[in-house]
């Protein structure tokens, strides 16, 4: 590859062109929170995160949504945390490096890369249809337990590797069993590392629309039971925008998720900063 | 001693059942999609499905072709606006620029990366889809608009991964090469992009995975008519709006049609999740 500037000059240009790229990139990603913030925060108040929606929508608050939301990630964070970290201290602690984890890992690493969608699709034909659960809270938060299964599993499998060595033979060595020394010693170093995959996941169920709808319903009452159909903010979100029911409404939902999404990830961001800077 | 050796077998033995039970849901998904969309084909043949261009599909005419393309070209347009983006600024912000900027700008790009995706379709409609149909004419919302916003949804991605790989090579490969004379510019692209290619590959494919699956964003830009786009200011359907869009009111043939709609999604992605699997293999041993 002969290029056709001298190599200082074509370091000029190419260096300028990346800056302007980058500049760019920065930018178009900060303009979408501030363009959402702009529109959206002037719509925020206390009436508008604890009333009921009035109309499908077009007026009022969006409370039962912020329920909804609560609702099915709980559900979905509590069944997938524990098979997620279990499924990680297998990976890691109870077994060696071989065909067995390979496969385990081939298949966190596909569950990883399905579209939601698909699990959307699953979820409705399993939970909803099959197993007769209907359109509900359930059927929801199994589907997204599903949906984030493998971020815990990948995050919660770093963590624990990076836990060093020297902890587990202590522990062993001072007569611990290989349980006593999991439990006790490695988890407890981990957790930070494991939580950062819990608060990533909660993050991913906030936001998920399509394997949500079609799993929990679309709702708008207050839900009573698992067995409700919930409507969820994404969902609603969605909905007011795409139905033209009430753009300054769609906004204020919109500034409301992505104000708890950008709060999550910083969350996030710094627990895993510490927990490398305790270990490095 | 010899109790705690068999109750230490019991955990061993449970965590097994817990890891395969997490898998094993890749199988029962598998299953379910597979067994309720396969048949379908069959009994219409695969070339009503693959080779059409009618989706009638209340009238025994699935053709998802016009839905493959539709996914295929809003897809690599994704990637002609992400990729270059996110490997430009990957590079930017590893070679030519100094570490302050780089621990700065990386975290502000990830908290980014958790946008819910309906926001930047919405982005779509406000902001871009009005733009394409007052400069370039048509409807706006087209195979362009949703190409863009799925380029920039997929950004994030791309950048942080492909810093990452390129991060991970040993220091002494660019100390060498500028010892030897060549400008920075040089190194990255006759060095260290090489070097780190698989990284940068499986961050592509990755990235390519979101931009594939993404549902809802699409569904709000592209305009969704199952005709065969003759331009990029034309509005197109992917293969997960389709789904999307009808899912809600069909029965019967009509939603097998939709699971089959799904096979063909599910079958595209595990093809690029087993590239970018081997490709991310290759590069950590």
């Amino acid at each position: 590859m002969r290029s056709w500037l001298a190599p200082r000059k074509e370091e000029k240009v190419v260096r300028t062109i990346f800056l302007f790229i980058t500049i760019l990139s920065v930018c178009l990603l900060a303009f979408i929170v501030a363009f959402i913030l702009k529109h959206g925060l002037p719509v925020l108040s206390w009436d508008f995160l604890t009333r009921n929606p009035v109309e499908m929508g077009k007026e009022g608050g969006i409370f039962p949504t912020i329920i909804g939301t609560v609702a099915l990630t709980l559900l979905a964070i509590i069944i997938a945390t524990p098979i997620g970290v279990g499924t990680a201290i297998f990976l890691t602690e109870y077994t060696t490096e071989g065909r067995l984890t390979r496969i385990i890992r081939f298949g966190s690493e596909c569950l990883a890369g399905i579209p939601s969608i698909i699990f959307g699709l699953f979820g409705f034909i399993l939970f909803v249809t099959k197993m007769k659960m209907g359109w509900s809270i359930l059927s929801g938060g199994l589907t997204l337990t599903f949906m984030v299964l493998p971020t815990i599993i990948r995050t919660s499998e770093e963590a624990i590797r990076f836990v060093p060595k020297a902890y587990r033979e202590v522990s062993l060595s001072l007569g611990g069993t290989k349980w006593q020394t999991v439990f006790r010693v490695v988890l407890p170093a981990a957790l930070p590392g494991i939580a950062t995959g819990i608060i990533l996941s909660i993050g991913r169920c906030i936001g998920e629309t399509a394997a949500v709808i079609f799993t929990a319903g679309s709702a708008l009452r207050l839900p009573t039971s698992l067995f409700s159909s919930s409507r969820t903010m994404s969902v609603h979100f969605y909905i007011l925008a795409r139905e033209g029911i009430s753009m300054s409404q769609a906004y204020g939902t919109a500034a409301v998720l992505i104000i708890s999404i950008l709060l999550i990830n910083v969350v996030t961001y710094s627990l895993m900063n510490r927990f490398l800077r305790k270990y490095s | 001693m010899r109790k705690l050796k068999g109750k230490e077998r019991l955990i061993r033995l449970s965590l097994l059942v817990v890891a395969f039970s997490a898998i094993s849901v890749l199988g029962l998904i598998t299953l379910f999609i597979f067994s309720e969309g396969l048949p379908i084909m069959f009994r219409h043949g695969l070339k009503n499905f693959l080779f059409n261009l009618d989706w009638y599909p209340t009238e025994g005419s699935f053709g998802l072709l016009p839905m493959i393309i539709g996914s295929l070209l809003v897809t690599i347009g994704a990637m002609l606006v992400g990729v270059p983006l996110g490997l430009a600024g990957a590079i930017y912000l590893t070679q030519f620029t100094s570490k302050k900027v780089r621990v700065v700008v990386k975290p502000l790009i990830e908290l980014l990366a958790g946008i819910p995706s309906v926001v930047y379709g919405f982005i779509g409609v406000v902001i871009l889809v009005p733009l394409i149909r007052t400069y370039l004419g048509g409807p706006g919302l087209s195979v362009l608009a949703a190409a863009v916003i799925l380029g920039i949804m997929i950004l994030p991605t791309i950048l942080s991964i492909s810093i990452d790989s390129l991060m991970a090579l040993p220091p002494s490969y660019r100390e060498g090469s500028i010892a030897l004379g060549a400008t920075q510019w040089q190194t990255v692209r006759l060095v260290l992009l090489p070097a780190a290619r698989s990284g940068v590959v499986a961050s592509i494919i990755l990235g390519m995975g979101r931009a594939v699956g993404e549902t809802m964003a699409v569904i709000m830009i592209a305009g969704n008519a199952t005709s065969l786009p003759r331009s990029i200011l034309d509005p197109v359907r992917t293969l997960t709006s389709n789904i999307a869009l009808e899912m809600g009111y069909a029965s019967g043939e009509h939603r097998q049609a939709l699971f089959a709609t799904g096979v063909i999604l599910f079958i595209i992605i595990m093809v690029l999740n087993t590239i970018a699997n081997l490709t991310s293999r290759k590069m950590s041993s």
